[in-house]
């Protein structure tokens, strides 16, 4: 039984841990696409800013550096996104793929200049990292049967980006559902036509909303590259933006969702790691690959309609032009 | 009077085709060379160094140019993937899964039928390609026609589909036995198509051994079968039409549902052709990762070839030269690797999709300018 | 500051002078000038591109004035944005609601009109108004619902309460009833007179005569861009005022000689087609055309007409009821394939040549085949047949006088009669039993005009059948033999061309019966 429980909570152990950029991003996502933008270009953010974050903390040692560093880079690109699809009315998806092909060519290059060590940034160590915070009392508690397994394994032990991306998922619900901010966001995403008349500028909100994108896309980057692993490699964001992005979808863009979405991801991620050759009696061995495409399927078929309904905000991909 | 006035009126609106067409596409391409160059400056290089070094090492000799062309050979089939789906107002994403999977048929062919006769093996693997290739984009072709999902998102997601169900069979099922690294067994040379040194040589034409095969004649006879179905069938009209207004398409009797699946079918088949020049054509076997990204570079290349076979067919040409090229050029400036070429494909999505329209009216404007006051003199 | 004794004498709320607005060519306003008295409901009432919609977006300050000046209470408003005209105290209704369809009531009231961070402040504020509101004007709406699951008529409350919320005085609406039932219509009179009793004015815009003489006060009649009356309502009636609205212009003289009709080609019977909304757009409504005749259907855009060319083309289904073509029955089991119809012999010439009838962005003789496509004079087994193509679209161009005469050039290069000419061409050249045409004129110059008419009347000479939908009067009095008049859906009158006038027919047009 003990055995089972300390499994279990090590599971959700690295669920939690697998689930912090996802959930950055794919509220990151939430702003973009609320706001009647279609953001493909999370994981060019992400990548970008993990990227920024490695090469600023590996030249300052500083982790903050770095956090600063790849929020920048995650804004700026965000800030490109809507000169091309908000000022010049350029196609959403053509936009946000340059984004992500582009920073994975960018990233391994100046890396290789800048450090040459192939392309990656040298391995961070100390205070150029974010390291796990343990709680009071840790070792005490973690004695106690149960009790001291939650406390240590889940509860206590992660980077703070983790507790950050958690409080985070009832402040973006804040914002969107009880702000003035949120209502103008929310309502620019539907119908620009009613907001353009109601005399709020749409470009305005659409570019606000790009700016909160591209920090929340900064913070989980920099959480890839410094505080998850020690440094940047080629490649190291490896699909998650877009798997925030199908999490955002199968969360119908409402943050509490979502947050499950990626929870549920970051699950079978989890899962998948610990059933690694692991024969379930009755069943046999599962592969691997099957539990790690649960969410691209479990997308599709949501989209698809058979499960729900996911109904994107209406105005999404259209650019908007004044018809009068 | 009035046909002198329209004429005028004309040619205010509409600058001519090769401003739009050839103009346009290469400016942005300089734009796009432009920032690279600055990159490149600022990490302590000479741009123009490695502007002649790129030139030299895909075209320097025959050997460079085998190589630049069998890239070009991929670039030209994921180009008209992307470009037949554009057609039908479709953006096709799923290039890369959709050449992992027509890989896939191509090997199972070579697998399990290899010992048949090359005159019937090679045009199988062929069938095999656009046949699994196509069904990769039919699912996400199927949900946007009938149900409405967005074939972006459902494309990304076939993408990692692929990805995982081919990662299963050739760790699971495919994998050489007794071998660790997750690759088949070398096909049967039955089906192995014919290195162009090769065929060159059969005719006495002694050239360098390079990767590419035969598979580059089949690109481009594709590319000429496209192009007539593009301009010269009703299909092709039919596709057409509804990309370019579906109101329109529906009031000639066009059923957009209809033609969204056969555009994203032949979308499909086209990348999978990209397993013809990879798995029997180089390879010998399967492999994980094949596409490598070339389903991403199809993207640029339809952009910039601005959908017009012969537009890709140079476009494919042009990232043919700087994947070879940017291979040879490591060699002489390390900091320049074929992730340089990546980033450059990235500005070119950028600026020749994206923000194709900021620069288009002042060139069109400084042509305007030149024309009238050459016209007054 | 001159206005103000002339404002005062009257009490004039708002006073619009000598307003100039041209669109490229188009004079769509000719410095006119109308003032509205403060707590009256003043009418305008005037045909399709009469110019009330533009002299309203003015007001509303959607456009600019190219002249002219509009005073509010007496001092001159300079009005840029809908957000100054609401600081001036207008407030508009849309035709298309401005509301944002998965938000409550609320939300859409306070939209734009939030102060302070938290939402919830706005929200009691909002919430506390709204009941003083609705209990002053009768508008009962529950401020939690969600606008996307209101019923049309409500949602048209919550624009109303929108402008009441900003503090609007003068409340412009844009043909207000067209999207409502007769109950709505009936609820929204109650709710506009309670507004004028509260000492707000209205502006209503419409081409509803009923509506004029039912709720007015005062009414301006206007006609091609011009102020062609300002009347006291009571002054006047609906005769009168169909006839200033349709004007006496020339009848553009086409010759047409009397023709025998032969078998019948169509017939409709019992009609009904709804919307993607599911509001029903043609009513039970039953005709039918014989060879050598033009049916031509009168009515104000909107009054259902395109769904009628729509179902009849199969572009849209048949909700109820049954079409007849030559010998061919559809209903709802048996939909029109548009394909199909067209090789049987219906040749549509749609209304909006831009959006539907051509390909604006392919070339002139590929815009030319569409709908044709597989046509064997255009297709072999697997080739469009190119030069064929070329050939007879030189050809056709050069019938049709169609300018310039390269069919190789983009269709977006052509003007619009040009455009037009290439649409009737290639509908007419398949010699098609029967011609359905939308607006053949709309945006095309005098002399392609004429053309047009020339080119249709030879058609129904040669024994074709033809339906003709538009909405300018003279058109439709001037080719049709018999003349269908269409208003809300349904068919209000059936006339002989011999017998019919413009008066009579501004007044079915209007719904004055």
């Amino acid at each position: 039984m003990l055995e089972y429980f300390t499994i279990f909570s090590l599971l959700i152990d690295s669920t939690l841990r697998v689930a912090t950029p996802l959930v950055f991003a794919a509220l990151a996502g939430l702003f973009a696409e609320r706001s009647g933008v279609v953001d493909i270009g999370l994981e060019g953010k992400l990548l970008g800013a993990a990227f920024a974050a490695a090469a600023a903390a590996a030249v300052t040692g500083s982790a903050f550096i770095g956090l600063f560093a790849g929020i920048l880079c995650s804004v700026f690109l965000s800030l490109i996104h809507g000169f091309a699809c908000v000022t010049h009315k350029g196609d959403q998806v053509v936009s946000g793929m340059a984004i992500n092909i582009f920073v994975a060519g960018i990233g391994p290059t100046l890396a290789l200049a800048w450090f040459k060590l192939g392309g990656q940034t040298p391995q961070l160590s100390g205070d150029a990292r974010f390291s796990p915070l343990h709680f009071p009392g840790e070792e005490i508690i973690a004695n106690i049967p149960y009790i001291g397994l939650i406390y240590s394994e889940v509860l206590s032990g992660h980077n703070i980006f983790v507790y950050l991306a958690f409080i985070l998922v009832p402040i973006v619900s804040w914002v969107v559902y009880k702000t003035r901010f949120g209502l103008q966001l929310r309502a620019v995403g539907e119908n620009p036509e009613a907001v353009d008349t109601a005399g709020i500028s749409v470009g305005m909100m659409r570019y606000k909303a790009l700016f909160i994108t591209g920090l929340l896309c900064g913070f989980g980057g920099a959480y890839i590259s410094i505080a998850q692993n020690a440094g940047f490699i080629r490649n190291m964001s490896a699909g998650q933006g877009f798997l925030a992005l199908a999490a955002l979808i199968f969360g119908k863009w409402k943050p509490g969702l979502t947050l499950f979405a990626c929870l549920l991801f970051a699950f079978t991620d989890a899962l998948q790691a610990r059933l690694q050759g692991v024969s379930i009696p009755g069943i046999g061995v599962i592969p691997v690959q099957f539990i790690q495409a649960l969410p691209y399927v479990l997308t599709v078929i949501l989209l698809a309609g058979f499960i729900g309904k996911a109904v994107a905000p209406k105005a999404s991909g259209i650019p908007y032009i004044k018809e009068r | 009077m009035t046909s002198s006035l329209n004429k005028i009126q004309q040619s205010k609106n509409n600058s001519p085709k090769w401003i739009t067409h050839i103009v346009v596409p290469i400016f942005n391409l300089l734009v796009a060379l432009l920032i690279a160059g600055v990159v490149i400056y600022f990490n302590g290089d000479d741009p123009f160094d490695a502007l002649l070094l790129l030139i030299k090492g895909s075209f320097g000799n025959d050997e460079f140019i085998g190589f630049t062309l069998y890239y070009t050979t991929n670039f030209i089939f994921t180009g008209l993937a992307v470009s037949i789906a554009f057609h039908c107002g479709l953006f096709n994403i799923g290039g890369e899964g959709q050449a992992y999977i027509g890989g896939l048929g191509v090997g199972l062919v070579a697998i399990y039928l290899g010992h048949l006769s090359p005159f019937f093996v090679i045009p199988l693997c062929i069938i095999a390609a656009i046949i699994f290739g196509a069904s990769w984009s039919f699912v996400p072709a199927y949900l946007q026609a009938k149900r409405g999902s967005h074939i972006v998102i459902t494309t990304i997601m076939f993408n990692f589909l692929a990805a995982a169900l081919m990662t299963y069979l050739m760790v699971e099922i495919l994998i050489e036995p007794g071998q660790q690294a997750p690759q088949s067994r070398e096909f049967n040379e039955n089906s192995w198509l014919p290195f162009m040194h090769e065929i060159f040589e059969f005719f006495g034409i002694q050239i360098s051994v390079s990767s590419l095969n035969f598979s580059f004649i089949i690109a481009i006879i594709v590319s000429i079968l496209i192009w007539f179905f593009i301009w010269r069938t009703h299909w092709g009209y039919e596709i057409r039409t509804t990309g370019a207004n579906q109101k329109a398409a529906i009031y000639a009797g066009i059923s957009p549902s209809k033609n969204i699946i056969l555009a994203m079918i032949i979308s499909g088949a086209l990348a999978g052709m990209v397993g013809i020049n990879e798995i029997v054509g180089v390879h010998h076997r399967l492999i994980l990762d094949f596409p490598a990204g070339f389903g991403f570079v199809g993207i640029a290349v339809a952009l910039m070839g601005r959908n017009h076979p012969l537009g890709i067919f140079f476009a494919a040409l042009l990232f043919g030269a700087l994947y070879q090229g940017g291979a040879e050029l490591s060699f002489d400036i390390p900091n320049i690797t074929r992730d340089t070429m990546v980033f450059i494909q990235g500005l070119v999505i950028l600026f020749s999709g994206a923000l194709e329209f900021v620069f288009k009216p002042y060139i069109e404007n400084i042509y305007f300018f030149i024309k009238n006051n050459l016209v007054r003199n | 500051m001159i206005n103000t004794a002339t404002a005062n004498s009257k009490n004039i709320i708002l006073d619009i002078k000598n307003i100039d607005k041209w669109f490229g060519h188009v004079h769509a306003n000719q410095s006119v000038s109308i003032q509205i008295e403060k707590s009256t409901i003043h009418g305008i009432i005037g045909e399709n591109g009469a110019g009330k919609s533009t002299l309203m977006s003015i007001v509303y300050g959607y456009y600019q004035a190219d002249n002219g000046s509009i005073y509010v209470n007496g001092k001159e408003a300079f009005i840029s944005s809908p957000v100054q005209a609401l600081n001036h105290g207008i407030g508009m209704v849309h035709q298309h609601f401005m509301l944002v369809e998965p938000f409550t009531v609320l939300e859409n009231i306070i939209l734009g009109a939030e102060t302070g961070t938290i939402l919830e402040n706005s929200l009691q504020r909002a919430r506390t108004e709204l009941k003083k509101l609705e209990e002053n004007y009768s508008l009962n709406v529950d401020p939690d619902a969600i606008v996307g699951e209101l019923p049309v008529g409500i949602r048209q409350r919550v624009e109303i309460l929108k402008a009441l919320y900003r503090g609007a005085d003068i409340f412009i609406l844009d043909e207000p009833t067209g999207v409502l039932t007769p109950q709505e219509v009936e609820h929204l009179f109650k709710i506009l007179r309670s507004l004028k009793k509260q000492g707000k004015t209205i502006i209503l815009i419409t081409h509803k005569l009923r509506e004029i003489m039912d709720l007015t006060d005062n009414v301006t009649v206007m006609r091609q861009g011009k102020v062609v009356t300002n009347k006291a309502t009571k002054e006047t009636n609906k005769e009168e005022l169909a006839e200033l609205m349709v004007g006496r212009s020339v009848i553009l003289s086409v010759n047409k000689k009397e023709k025998k009709i032969g078998r019948e080609i169509l017939s409709v019977n019992n009609l009904t087609i709804l919307d993607e909304k599911n509001i029903e757009k043609v009513k039970n409504i039953s005709f039918n055309i014989h060879e050598g005749e033009i049916i031509g259907i009168a009515g104000v855009a909107g009054n259902g007409q395109t769904e009628l060319l729509e179902a009849l083309t199969g572009i849209r289904k048949i909700n109820d009821g049954t079409i007849n073509f030559l010998n061919k029955t559809f209903d709802n089991s048996r939909p029109i394939n548009a394909k199909e119809i067209r090789k049987d012999g219906l040749a549509h010439v749609p209304e909006d040549r831009q959006k539907m009838g051509l390909v604006t962005a392919f070339s002139a003789n590929e815009s030319g085949i569409l709908g044709y496509q597989d046509l064997s004079i255009y297709k072999g087994k697997i080739f469009l047949k190119k030069y064929a193509i070329l050939k007879d679209m030189y050809n056709k161009f050069k019938r049709f006088d169609v300018r310039p005469s390269n069919p190789i050039l983009k269709t977006s290069s052509f003007s619009g009669g040009n455009q037009q000419k290439i649409v009737l061409v290639r509908e007419m050249d398949q010699e098609p039993e029967l011609l359905v045409v939308g607006q053949p004129t709309r945006g095309v110059d005098i002399g392609a005009i004429e053309f047009i008419h020339k080119q249709l009347v030879e058609l129904r000479n040669k024994g074709k059948a033809i339906l003709l939908v538009s909405v300018e009067l003279d058109e439709v009095l001037s080719l049709s033999d018999k003349i269908l008049v269409m208003f809300d859906g349904k068919i209000v009158g059936k006339i002989n061309q011999k017998d019919a006038d413009e008066k009579t027919l501004g007044l079915l047009m209007a719904g004055a019966n």
